[in-house]
C-alpha cells in the first residue's frame, strides 16, 4: 500500500504555531477550571518492570482519594497498568468509576507476531481492561509496509469488542511530522477510538508540534467522516503548565467537544501531584512542599 | 464521566501602571522638549475605547524650520565630524534603553494605535530594538558595505512616517540615517505619536547630541513643511501612494533624493502540495496581522482549484478561534482599527465589495461598543475586475480566486499596479523557485509571511516604492557613494 494520505506537514509552520497557542496567558477562574479538567484527564500510570501487586494497589486508590484533605477534587480517568496487572487494579477500582487500560501487544516495542499480540488483547479485556492501549509496528511502517500496520491495527480492534481501543503511534521513532500524520490518519482509519503519542519509553515522547499535528488529523478525519476520535498524549507531560498548554491546543484546534475525558487524556505519573500542587495554590495562595502530595 | 465542558479564558490585560506618559507632549528639537510656535495641540486617543491619551503638538512650518536649523548645525558642527565608532556607541545605548523599556513601550504602542499587546511585545519593540543594534554596528563598517568606495554622509534627511508601525518605523529610518552620519528631522502620524516621543525621552536618557535627532510632530501640513525644506537633503517616506506621489512631485528637480516605502495588494498563493494547515495559518497571519494595517499584508489570497473547499472551510474555521478585543489582553489576537477615518474607509470596501457580488463571510465575533473595530472577513467569488481585489485595503479583509495553472498564477499575481511582498505555499522547491522569480515583488515568502529582519531589505516595484530600506541596500539610500 502506498501512503493514500499525503498532507505534508511544514516543521516550522507547525512549531510557530505551537509557540504561538502556548502564549496563551490562563489566569484566574479560566485556571482553575483547566486545572480541575486535565486532572479529570489523566490516565495514572505505571508501566515498569518491577511492578507489583502491591504498587498496583496503591495507585489505584490514589486514583480515587487524589487528596482527601481537598475536598471536591475529580478522580483521574483511568490508571494504565501491564496486563499482568490488570485483575488486581480491576478489583481494587471496583465501584469508583475509573477505567482501567492496559498496554498491550508486546509493548512497548510491538515486536511480536499477529497472533501473539491478539492473544494478548484477549486476555486483558477477558481479564476486565476497559481501554486498551496498543502499539504500531513501527519497523513495519518505517518499511512502508503501511497495508500491514493498518491490518495489524483493525485486527487488534477487533479483538478488543467492547474496549476502546488507544493506538500508539510511538511518535519519538516515527521523527518526522510527516510520518506523525500519516501514522494518525492510518490508525482512525483502521478503528482506533483513540490515538496516543508514546509509550514513555522512548525520548523524546509528546511534544506539542507532534501533538498538534495529531490533534490536526482528528480534526480532519471528523470533517471528513463524521467520527471523533480520542487523543493521548504520553510520556514527558509533568507539569500543569503543560497540561494547560495542551488543553489550549484541544480548545483552539477540535474544539470544546474535545475537552473531556471522553475524548482526551493524558498518559502521565507524576502530573497529577504538580496539578494539586497548582490547585491548592489557586485556592490558599501559597505552594505547599512537595511532602504534602502523597507520591503513590 | 463528566460532560463537555465550556472554557472560556479569563481576562489577561497587561498592567498599565507601570507606564510613564505626560499628559501633553512637546516638540523635540535641538535636544530639548519646546512648545509649538502656533500654540496649538492635538489630541492622541486609544482607538479601542476613544478616550484622549494625551495632548500633542502641532509643528507648523516655522517649528520644522527651527528642526532642521538644529539638525543641519548638528551635523556640521558634530554629528559629521565625530569618529564612527563613537556614532555606533550611541546607537547601541538607544537600543539598550529600548529593550530595556520594552514593557512600557509595548503597553503604550497598544494604548495609542490598536494593536494587541502580543504584537507590541513580541513583534513591533524587539524588532525595533534589533533594527538600533543591527545598524549600530555598521556605522563604524560603512567601508565593509560599500568595498572601495567611500561612504558619505547626506546631511539633514527628513523622515515621515506611518500609523500602523509607529516605533518600529521611526526605528527603520531613524537606525540607519544616524549609522551612516546623518542628521534627522523626523514626522511621526499624527494618530499614533506616543512611543516616537517616548523614544525622544531615550534618545535625550542616551545623551545624544542636541540636534542629531529631532522629532516634530502634527498632520500632512507638517509633513509638506518637511517634504518642501531647502535645507533637507533626502525625504524618506512610508506611507500612501497617494502621498508617495506627492513627494515625488515635491522633489523633482530639488536634487533631494528620496525612498519611498507605499502600499501594497500582496498575492499569497496557496497550491494543491503545500502543507494545508501551515498554509491556514499564514494566510490568517497575512491577512490578519495588525488588523491588516500592514503594507505588505496578503490581501489577495490565490488557491489552487482542488483544495479551494477545503482551505476556505480550515480559514472560516480559523477565523472564528480569532480572539477580537481589547488590545491589551494577552490573548487577544486582532485588536481595534487604528482611526475612525481607516474604519470608514474598510467598511467602505466591503460595502462595495458585495455590492459587486462577492460572497462575504466574517467571524461571528462580538465587537466592542465604544472604539473602532472591524470583524475579520474574507470574501469568495470575486476576480481580478473587482476593486477589492485591485485596491489596498488596509484592513482585516482578504479577497479570494482560485486558479489553476502556475502561468496563470503568475500572471495574476502580476497583474497589480503594486509589487511590494507576495507569499507561496508548496512543498515543491522547484515551484518556489520559479514563482518567487516570476513575481514582480520586493519580497516574497515561501512557505511562511510576514518574516523580518534589519539585515534584510525591504522595497517594492511599481506603485509599491522607491528604495529599500534595511540591510546594506537600506544603509545605501543614506550614503553618497565617492
Amino acid at each position: 500500500m502506498s501512503p493514500i494520505f499525503a498532507t505534508p506537514i511544514d516543521q516550522i509552520g507547525a512549531q510557530e504555531r505551537v509557540s504561538r497557542l502556548s502564549s496563551r496567558s490562563i489566569k484566574k477562574e479560566s485556571k482553575v477550571q483547566a486545572l480541575h479538567l486535565a486532572l479529570n484527564m489523566i490516565d495514572l500510570t505505571t508501566l515498569e518492570g518491577k511492578d507489583s501487586p502491591g504498587k498496583v494497589k496503591q495507585l489505584c486508590y490514589k486514583a480515587s482519594h487524589l487528596h482527601d484533605s481537598f475536598p471536591g477534587l475529580p478522580n483521574v480517568a483511568a490508571i494504565c497498568v501491564y496486563p499482568t496487572m490488570v485483575p488486581i487494579a480491576k478489583k481494587s477500582l471496583e465501584g469508583t468509576g475509573i477505567n482501567v487500560a492496559s498496554v498491550a501487544t508486546a509493548f512497548p516495542s510491538g515486536m511480536a507476531d499477529l497472533q501473539a499480540k491478539l492473544d494478548e488483547v484477549t486476555s486483558v479485556v477477558d481479564a476486565g481492561a476497559d481501554e486498551v492501549d496498543m502499539v504500531i509496528s513501527r519497523g513495519k511502517f518505517l518499511r512502508g509496509e503501511y497495508q500491514y500496520v493498518s491490518d495489524e491495527i483493525a485486527k487488534v480492534k477487533e479483538a478488543c469488542g467492547d474496549a476502546h481501543l488507544k493506538v500508539i503511534l510511538e511518535t519519538g521513532e516515527l521523527v518526522t511530522l510527516d510520518n506523525v500524520r500519516l501514522a494518525s490518519d492510518l490508525a482512525m482509519d483502521a478503528g482506533a477510538d483513540f490515538i496516543k503519542t508514546s509509550t514513555g519509553k522512548v525520548s523524546p515522547a509528546a511534544t506539542p508540534p507532534v501533538v498538534l499535528t495529531m490533534l490536526e488529523a482528528i480534526r480532519d478525519f471528523q470533517a471528513k467522516t463524521g467520527k471523533k476520535i480520542g487523543m493521548k498524549p504520553a510520556g514527558g507531560i509533568g507539569t500543569a503548565k503543560q497540561a494547560i498548554q495542551y488543553l489550549v491546543m484541544i480548545k483552539e484546534t477540535l474544539g470544546e467537544d474535545w475537552l473531556s475525558p471522553n475524548l482526551f487524556r493524558f498518559g502521565a505519573s507524576s502530573l497529577a501531584n504538580d496539578i494539586l500542587m497548582q490547585i491548592l495554590k489557586q485556592s490558599t495562595g501559597n505552594y505547599q512542599s512537595k511532602d504534602y502530595f502523597s507520591i503513590d | 464521566m463528566s460532560k463537555t465542558i465550556k472554557w472560556e479564558y479569563s481576562p489577561a490585560p497587561e498592567g498599565t501602571d507601570h507606564i510613564k506618559l505626560k499628559k501633553q507632549y512637546e516638540l523635540f528639537i535641538d535636544g530639548k522638549f519646546v512648545a509649538p510656535n502656533s500654540g496649538n495641540y492635538f489630541k492622541t486617543i486609544n482607538p479601542s475605547n476613544e478616550k484622549m491619551i494625551a495632548k500633542v503638538a502641532e509643528a507648523d512650518k516655522t517649528d520644522v524650520d527651527k528642526a532642521v536649523k538644529s539638525a543641519k548645525n548638528a551635523y556640521e558642527k558634530v554629528w559629521s565630524k565625530m569618529p564612527a565608532k563613537e556614532r555606533g556607541k550611541y546607537i547601541f545605548r538607544i537600543a539598550r534603553l529600548l529593550q530595556e523599556r520594552a514593557r512600557e513601550f509595548s503597553v503604550i504602542e497598544t494604548m495609542d494605535g490598536g494593536k494587541p499587546i502580543r504584537e507590541s511585545r513580541d513583534v513591533d519593540v524587539p524588532l525595533a530594538a534589533a533594527h538600533f543594534f543591527y545598524h549600530a554596528g555598521w556605522a563604524d563598517k560603512l567601508e565593509y558595505a560599500f568595498p572601495g568606495r567611500k561612504a558619505n554622509p547626506l546631511g539633514v534627511v527628513g523622515q515621515i512616517i506611518p500609523w500602523n508601525f509607529p516605533l518600529l518605523m521611526a526605528a527603520w529610518k531613524l537606525a540607519p540615517a544616524l549609522a551612516t552620519g546623518n542628521t534627522v528631522v523626523l514626522k511621526p502620524a499624527e494618530t499614533t505619536p506616543l512611543t516616537a516621543m517616548k523614544l525622544a525621552e531615550i534618545i535625550q536618557e542616551a545623551d545624544l547630541p542636541p540636534g542629531v535627532v529631532n522629532i516634530v510632530t502634527g498632520a500632512g501640513k507638517t509633513g509638506q513643511a518637511i517634504v518642501n525644506h531647502a535645507n533637507i537633503k533626502k525625504i524618506a517616506f512610508t506611507g500612501s501612494t497617494d502621498v508617495g506621489k506627492y513627494i515625488m512631485k515635491a522633489v523633482a528637480g530639488s536634487g533631494k533624493k528620496y525612498t519611498l516605502e507605499l502600499g501594497g495588494k500582496a498575492a499569497n498563493i496557496i497550491f494543491e502540495d503545500a502543507a494545508i494547515d501551515q498554509a491556514v495559518e499564514g494566510i490568517i497571519d497575512a491577512i490578519f496581522f495588525n488588523q491588516g494595517h500592514v503594507c505588505c499584508a496578503g490581501s489577495r489570497l490565490y488557491v489552487q482549484e482542488g483544495i479551494s473547499d477545503e482551505v476556505i472551510s480550515k480559514l472560516r474555521n480559523r477565523m472564528e478561534t480569532l480572539i477580537v478585543g481589547d488590545p491589551l489582553d494577552k490573548n487577544t489576537d486582532i485588536g481595534a482599527i487604528n482611526s475612525k477615518m481607516q474604519l470608514k474607509k474598510i467598511e467602505s470596501y466591503v460595502k462595495m465589495g458585495t455590492k459587486e457580488g462577492g460572497s462575504i463571510f466574517q467571524s461571528s465575533c462580538s465587537l466592542p461598543n465604544k472604539g473602532f473595530w472591524h470583524a475579520p472577513t474574507i470574501f469568495t467569488d470575486v476576480s481580478q475586475s473587482n476593486r477589492i481585489v485591485q485596491e489596498e485595503i488596509f484592513g482585516p479583509v482578504l479577497a479570494i480566486q482560485t486558479f489553476r495553472t502556475v502561468d496563470e498564477v503568475i500572471a495574476k499575481a502580476n497583474n497589480s499596479p503594486y509589487g511590494l511582498s507576495g507569499g507561496v505555499w508548496t512543498d515543491k522547491g522547484s515551484k518556489i523557485f520559479k514563482v518567487t522569480k516570476d513575481i514582480r515583488a520586493g519580497v516574497i515568502w515561501a512557505n511562511t509571511f510576514n518574516k523580518f529582519d534589519p539585515a534584510s531589505p525591504f522595497g517594492g516595484y511599481k506603485e509599491s516604492g522607491v528604495g529599500s530600506e534595511g540591510g546594506i541596500e537600506g544603509l545605501s539610500g543614506y550614503v553618497d557613494l565617492g
